[in-house]
């Protein structure tokens, strides 16, 4: 089963953490075949949010939500159950600065 | 109906009542789904009323009920794979991976329940979910027996399991017994619903307090169950704390309220109304687990409760020794209910005065501010210097805070008399 884990924190926080550390964990589930797909975000200021409303696009400057946490990054695991995606996840760096939200993947069932 | 066939229905009756939450369990481990191991269960019981007073009753019937309820889930599955694409697929898969009842030994069935249970208690489930969650699967509680429990509605607490399985369904909670290296903090999980439960069903209620004092029962038996399940495992020590508490405190149950039901401080209990069973129970249970190096909370608290258990009065305990007790207890969890404890230990130990100043400035950093135990320990202690205004004051505080009515009127019978005491 797929889970999406998106990691939350304070953007100085997460700044501040090691890459080299991030990028181990990644190895580490690549090699164990937990790994889809992750990638770390650029800051919040960095992002544009659009929606449609009356078939028109519109455009705001930053995220959707303003809030202390911001998204910073995300991993798409594969794991057995919840269990196993929550002991992946326990190992993602800023699980200790920030937190980590698991997310179980919804499979789209057209018709 | 003939006489014989009314047999069969009461042994089925009470095989119901007995066995219906393991045959859930297994079925359950064997289905993955609530709702499908739900009407399972239903259609097993259904077949055995029709069946057995026909053929008689199975050698196993335990063992019996798995089976038909097995059969007729795959059963039911494949009549509606004409409506719905992948479920035959489903149903073969069932089929394959699951044995035949033969398989189906009495430790498995055990295990199933303790998976159950671990399920129930899963720490991704909100903590409310979860008691509500193990009254129902684990204990076979209605939903209106729970919200009575809970002085909550029957369409809340349904909710509350209704979100509840739908997580354990769509986030692929595991029904598994947690590994060694999990089991300790997953087994912390489930020993606080245990207590949450059995304390939901101590605190004193008013009128017909019946079925709080099932869901206390419930907890202490679920207890015995994980104690049996888990003994000699690396997790044993806190559960055995843990019954002993809920046992020791269980001792004092029929003297901690009088005939109008009316609220009896622990220093006013007439200790031969005191449950001796309960209290030789729990001591033993203390003693083992203090004797190995891994107790924890639980068995430092059933240590405390153990101490009064065998104390002959209030004056006569040994207050040092708890309010020693107190401190450790503060080290392994620094919670402010448990420095307002040793407050009132402390008060006991070396005088009102020397009270009133550790429960102030517990008051002073601002905890508990809205817990009424906290309100009526300050007014307690001023009481007993003589201070009633002060007195009045934190009684009345309290009384705003208290939900559960024996205390209400407890609150309110002090109040009185510290306004006589002014008025004189």
């Amino acid at each position: 089963m797929k889970y999406l884990c998106l990691v939350y924190g304070e953007e100085a926080k997460i700044a501040a953490m090691d890459d080299a550390e991030c990028m181990s964990c990644a190895e580490g589930l690549v090699e164990s075949g937990h790994f889809i797909a992750g990638e770390a975000l650029q800051p919040v200021e960095t992002a544009t949010t659009l929606r449609i409303r009356n078939g028109k696009v519109s455009y705001t400057d930053g995220p959707f939500a303003e809030t202390k946490e911001q998204l910073a990054g995300f991993y798409l695991l594969d794991a057995r159950d919840l269990n196993e995606a929550l002991d992946k996840a326990a190992k993602i760096p800023p699980a200790r600065v920030g937190s980590i939200e698991v997310r179980p993947i919804r499979e789209l069932q057209p018709d | 109906m003939t006489k014989a066939t009314g047999q069969v229905h009461q042994q089925i009756e009470a095989l119901y009542r007995s066995e219906s939450r393991r045959v859930f369990a297994t079925l359950l481990r064997l289905l993955g789904d609530f709702q499908l191991a739900d009407e399972a269960l239903q259609d097993a019981f259904t077949a055995a009323l029709k069946q057995w007073p026909l053929d008689g009753v199975p050698a196993n019937p335990r063992a019996w009920l798995v089976s038909t309820g097995r059969f007729k889930a795959i059963d039911g599955l494949r009549r509606q794979s004409r409506f719905v694409q992948g479920i035959d697929e489903f149903a073969d898969q069932l089929e394959v991976d699951t044995p035949d009842f033969v398989a189906y030994a009495d430790e498995d069935i055990e295990d199933d329940r303790l998976r159950l249970i671990f399920t129930c208690c899963h720490p991704a489930l909100a903590e409310e979910s979860r008691v509500a969650l193990t009254l129902r699967e684990v204990c076979g509680l209605t939903t209106e027996e729970i919200a009575s429990a809970f002085l909550s509605r029957p369409t809340t607490i349904a909710q509350r399991i209704v979100r509840a399985k739908a997580k354990i369904r769509d986030a692929n909670i595991p029904y598994q017994i947690p590994s060694a290296a999990e089991l300790p903090e997953r087994m912390s999980a489930v020993l606080q619903v245990l207590y949450l439960m059995y304390n939901e069903g101590y605190s004193a209620s008013s009128g017909a307090n019946v079925t709080r004092a099932d869901v206390s029962t419930e907890a202490i038996r679920l207890a015995e169950l994980l104690l049996d399940l888990n003994r000699d495992s690396n997790a044993d020590t806190e559960i055995a704390g843990l019954l002993a508490l809920m046992l020791l405190q269980e001792s004092r149950r029929a003297a901690r309220s009088d005939a109008q039901g009316e609220l009896v401080l622990m220093a006013d209990q007439d200790r031969r109304l005191w449950n001796r069973d309960y209290i030789d129970k729990g001591v033993v249970l203390v003693r083992r687990a203090l004797k190995d190096g891994r107790f924890g909370p639980y068995s430092i608290q059933a240590a405390i409760a153990a101490i009064h258990a065998e104390s002959v009065s209030a004056e006569t305990t040994d207050w040092a020794e708890i309010v020693g007790l107190y401190d450790v207890l503060l080290r392994v969890n620094a919670s402010p209910v448990i420095a307002l404890n040793r407050a009132v230990a402390l008060g006991m130990r070396d005088g009102p005065a020397a009270g009133a100043m550790a429960v102030d400035e517990i008051y002073e950093r601002g905890d508990l501010a809205d817990y009424h135990l906290l309100h009526a320990a300050r007014a307690d202690f001023n009481r007993q210097l003589g201070q009633y205004q002060a007195a009045l004051v934190a009684y009345q505080a309290a009384l705003g805070y208290a939900q559960q009515m024996p205390e209400i009127r407890f609150l309110e019978k002090r109040i009185a008399e510290m306004r006589a005491k002014l008025t004189k």
